[in-house]
């Protein structure tokens, strides 16, 4: 066995010095009747050639030979490979939690810039080193911001990513707290008046997706608002991060947290996992904040380097008086998407965000000569739903020809009759403008 | 090359610092150390290093978003062109340990070798590039590979069922006291306390609490194990479950487990177990058949999935039948020969419900499924068994040089005290440093919380003998050194990029972000 570097001589010295008579010796503490009599049911060993046949024949028939026109939640973009190759470096993957910093001072350093990165596109003070996903991010911002009013209710839009939902539904569940969904318009944002009176005295926060599931751009500055003249925080979900590249941070139009996934930066979509979540904050509710953050300092010579800090808000110290159990996170995600952001820079940005907007157009542009109307009247990214009558027909007949269609909105949306035809698709850079041309053509036949 | 910060590197303190006298085996960290700035602190303006298709549409946002919500770009972003993001994570790279640069023996972390098969299984394309929402008759080999891993974890833990949803142990413990409150809940009463031996993770009491459980600390014995009257004395029917590790963080096996069980499940209660230390159980027995009833995986420690710098982990549940519907979706199941998730709450009307979005750290599942192929059940056992072995190898080497609180046997950790070094003065934490400048990752320091100063080795099955002998000769060096020039300890690491670093300076003034002009001193 490759990885076993042991020798039978080396295992007869080895037990020698341990004072074991065997193998099976050193399980002594283990009761007789507790232990396994047999050998586990499962497929003998594989050597390396037939573990490869038999692991591609699997990925073989998973069908990826045109990219996705689905996104809602995992966005196919490109990924460019020096990001998966300086991943590969075994220093990097190979790392644990950046425990003693004097020998993990590239990780430390890489979240600080994660962190960075974080702050700039969200527009907002601090970030945490990266959460297990988006949704479980947005769980950990509500409980967040219960602790931080102490107040008990959460006023969530119906645009924010219906799996979101249903994760803060299943974190919630346990500490009485109570969930809103106000709805949305046939503009596809958050129905305003519905929210403002919603909010009340009793609420903690808001929750407003930016852009939301449904591709568009909902109205964070009025949520923020309607939320603070009532003391409640404003939280913005973001699952297509490449949107940020367009559009203000959210922290500059009055979101007090920001969370979502930064998957669109640097990590492939990998049939949902993993992929960074991402957690910002104002400065004031810092030690409110979950999760590990890297922080800079100096040494004992003076010269700059960064540590974990904060911890005595965690678990490992404060037990079950932390902010949250939250332990390992997503940092290799996140060093993806670090990595790629710094080959995209601020003008790589700029443009990637602008052609997936003019992606977005064309697919647009290509349904509706087609006859596909367009589901929602507000401002879009690169995602936007259309009418196509039967979408779960659609997308049946679409995956017969090796394309993933979209997502049928009845499937998050049971009960809204609208939203009976609708299919959520999306445009990114991946898509080009023939290929976008082609799709709107093989929905109509 | 624009240096906002007015920050430089430091190369006189570099050369004298590589100057200092060598110590440890075989001149093991010497390198060439960069020093290298921030991202954010280098490039020049209209740098790039990407290359983008044309937009193929000239539409204009402004014409669509209120101009107030768009931005010409992102104030602060770095400007560099490939190379310089190569170099730059390069050069952060080799200030870093990882298993691939050496022995990681850090308890209760499992840090065994990451398989390179693994890694380049993981990223075939029909696995890497496949969108989750991709429709079943898209997506069947992943698919197919969810369900066989899902059997295969039910198997070595011995339990009837296994979601893979959970994105980290952490998360498997939060997922598995939300089936066992399900549980109680649909007996009528979720209960209010969770007890929780003192020689737990940190973890489990947050989890505990983000369940709204009141946790209540059980003393372990003498020996390092849970005592049935422990559990009885705290045992009544407000008890929803007890959280046992087992081994335990001592590397001790709770050889009262059955029993234990028998307490609890007496008074309606559920016994949960930790698998954050499954690796040293792999064939030779399984948690399912001693009285668990639930059980998260670790796959980033048991099942070699990279650790990533601090993730993606993966946290698997196994259950016993009686809590399968209450299980998280989605869950994977086989009919006839094509595979399905179940995601519809009609299905499962028991569920908790979604614990995150879509189906789980697939990625990880494939690294976990491909070592399970890899080493089958023999190569499995061998792993537990080489695991053990090399624990109580170094446990052999060291048990004259450092206090072992503990006699009880060890399975694939040990733990030592500080309390030989006590007279000279030298802690737990200027062994771990030192431990660094002899070319080794230091053990877990000061944890378990019920030994005072404790240093936690794990070795891991991957591990030769002759690594194994190296570390405890330097374990050994350092505690001579302690006893006769205990200030060559306090002083270490001299040998990393990085000396000691203020850690009470980051948090009383902490700076988590660069902005310009940052300055740290």
């Amino acid at each position: 066995m490759r990885y076993h570097p042991h020798t039978e001589g080396d295992v007869r010295e080895m037990l020698e010095a341990a004072g074991a008579k065997s193998l099976d010796d050193l399980f002594r503490s283990i009761p007789a009747p507790l232990r396994l009599n047999r050998p586990l049911e499962l497929p003998p060993p594989a050597d390396e050639i037939t573990l490869f046949s038999e692991l591609r024949r699997l990925a073989a028939r998973d069908d990826v030979q045109h990219p996705p026109f689905v996104g809602a939640g995992a966005y196919p973009h490109h990924v460019p490979p020096v990001v998966d190759q300086l991943l590969l470096r075994g220093e990097f993957f190979t790392a644990y939690t950046p425990y003693q910093p004097e020998i993990s001072q590239g990780t430390l350093q890489a979240l600080f810039e994660w962190q960075t990165f974080v702050c700039l596109l969200t527009g907002l003070e601090v970030a945490n080193a990266s959460m297990y996903d988006g949704a479980s991010a947005t769980a950990e911002a509500v409980l967040m911001a219960t602790r931080i009013t102490g107040r008990s209710k959460v006023v969530v839009s119906a645009a924010v990513h219906p799996e979101y939902r249903k994760v803060l539904a299943t974190y919630l569940r346990s500490s009485g707290d109570r969930i809103v969904t106000v709805p949305f318009g046939p503009d596809g944002r958050t129905d305003l008046a519905a929210l403002s009176a919603a909010v009340d005295e009793e609420t903690a926060a808001v929750v407003v997706g930016y852009p939301n599931f449904l591709g568009v751009v909902d109205a964070v500055p009025e949520a923020a608002a309607a939320a603070h003249a009532k003391g409640a925080l404003c939280i913005s979900v973001t699952t297509e991060a490449v949107a940020l590249g367009l559009l203000q941070g959210p922290g500059a139009l009055g979101a007090d947290a920001a969370v979502g996934t930064f998957q669109s930066f640097g990590n492939p979509v990998s049939f949902g996992g993993p992929a960074p979540g991402f957690f910002a904050l104002r400065e004031e509710h810092l030690r409110q904040m979950p999760g590990r953050v890297c922080g800079a300092t100096v040494d004992k010579l003076g010269r700059r380097g960064f540590v974990l800090t904060l911890s005595t808000r965690e678990q490992h110290i404060r037990r079950e008086r932390a902010t949250s159990n939250i332990c390992t996170n997503a940092g290799l995600c996140a060093l993806a998407s670090t990595i790629h952001l710094a080959l995209l820079g601020k003008k790589g940005l700029a443009e990637l965000a602008r052609v997936n907007y003019a992606r977005g157009r064309l697919l647009s542009e290509a349904m509706e000569r087609q006859g596909f109307r367009r589901v929602f009247s507000g401002p879009a990214f690169n995602e936007l739903a259309f009418e196509v009558g039967d979408a779960e027909g659609v997308v049946e007949r679409l995956a017969s020809r090796g394309i993933a269609a979209g997502a049928p909105l009845a499937r998050f949306y049971p009960d809204d009759p609208k939203l009976r035809g609708a299919l959520l698709c999306v445009a990114t850079e991946l898509h080009a403008p023939e290929l976008i041309d082609l799709f709107a053509k093989a929905v109509r036949s | 090359m624009a240096n906002p910060t007015g920050w430089k590197p430091d190369v006189q303190a570099g050369v004298a610092h590589a100057a200092q006298e060598e110590v440890g085996l075989g001149h093991a960290t010497r390198g060439l150390a960069f020093e290298e700035g921030l991202l954010f602190e280098r490039g020049s303006r209209g740098r790039t290093g990407v290359s983008l298709p044309p937009r193929g549409s000239d539409a204009d946002p402004a014409r669509e978003i209120p101009v107030a919500l768009l931005r010409p770009e992102v104030e602060g972003l770095p400007e560099v062109g490939e190379l310089e993001v190569v170099r730059h994570f390069t050069r952060l790279s080799t200030w870093n340990w990882g298993i691939d640069t050496g022995f990681y023996p850090l308890g209760s972390c499992t840090m065994k070798y990451n398989p390179r098969s693994s890694e380049a299984l993981a990223r075939l394309p029909g696995f890497a590039e496949l969108h989750p929402l991709a429709p079943p008759s898209m997506a069947q080999g992943a698919l197919e590979l969810m369900y066989r891993l899902e059997r295969a974890l039910s198997e070595i833990s011995g339990f009837a069922t296994t979601t893979l949803a959970p994105a980290a142990g952490a998360q498997g413990e939060l997922c598995g006291l939300m089936v066992i409150r399900a549980y109680h809940v649909a007996r009528g009463n979720p209960r209010k306390k969770v007890l929780i031996p003192d020689t737990a993770h940190g973890t489990n009491p947050a989890s505990s609490a983000l369940n709204g459980y009141q946790v209540v600390p059980v003393k372990s014995g003498e020996d390092g194990r849970l005592h049935p009257e422990a559990v009885r004395a705290a045992m009544d029917e407000d008890v929803a479950a007890i959280m046992i590790t087992n081994p335990n963080t001592l590397g001790i096996f709770e050889s009262h487990i059955a029993e234990i069980a028998d307490v609890v499940h007496a008074k309606g209660g559920l016994v949960y177990g930790d698998g954050a230390n499954m690796n040293a159980l792999l064939g030779v027995a399984r948690p399912g058949d001693m009285g668990f009833d639930v059980m998260q995986f670790n796959l980033h420690k048991t099942f070699a999935t990279p650790h990533g710098g601090g993730g993606p982990g993966s946290g698997p549940v196994a259950v016993k039948e009686q809590l399968a519907p209450f299980l998280p979706l989605p869950l994977v199941v086989r009919e006839g020969d094509r595979y399905r998730l179940v995601t519809d709450p009609a299905e499962r009307p028991r569920s908790i419900g979604k614990l995150r979005e879509f189906w789980g750290n697939f990625g990880m599942f494939v690294r976990a499924w491909a070592l399970i192929r890899e080493l089958g059940p023999e190569g499995l056992r061998r792993a537990a068994e080489l695991a053990v072995l090399n624990a109580n190898y170094a446990r052999a080497l060291l048990k004259d040089a450092y206090d072992l609180p503990y006699a009880t046997d060890s399975l694939h950790e040990v733990v030592f005290s500080d309390k030989n070094l006590k007279p000279t003065g030298v802690t737990t934490m200027d062994v771990a440093k030192r431990l660094i400048d002899h070319g080794f990752h230091p053990p877990t320091v000061y944890f378990p919380l019920v030994v005072h100063g404790a240093l936690m080795i794990e070795p891991t099955e991957t591990e030769s003998k002759e690594t194994i002998e190296r570390f405890c000769a330097a374990m050994r060096d350092i505690a001579e050194e302690a006893a006769v020039r205990p200030e060559a300890v306090k002083a270490a690491p001299v040998k990393p990029v990085r000396a000691r670093l203020d850690e009470t300076r980051a948090a009383r003034k902490p700076v988590l972000r660069w902005t310009p002009g940052m300055k740290v001193e």
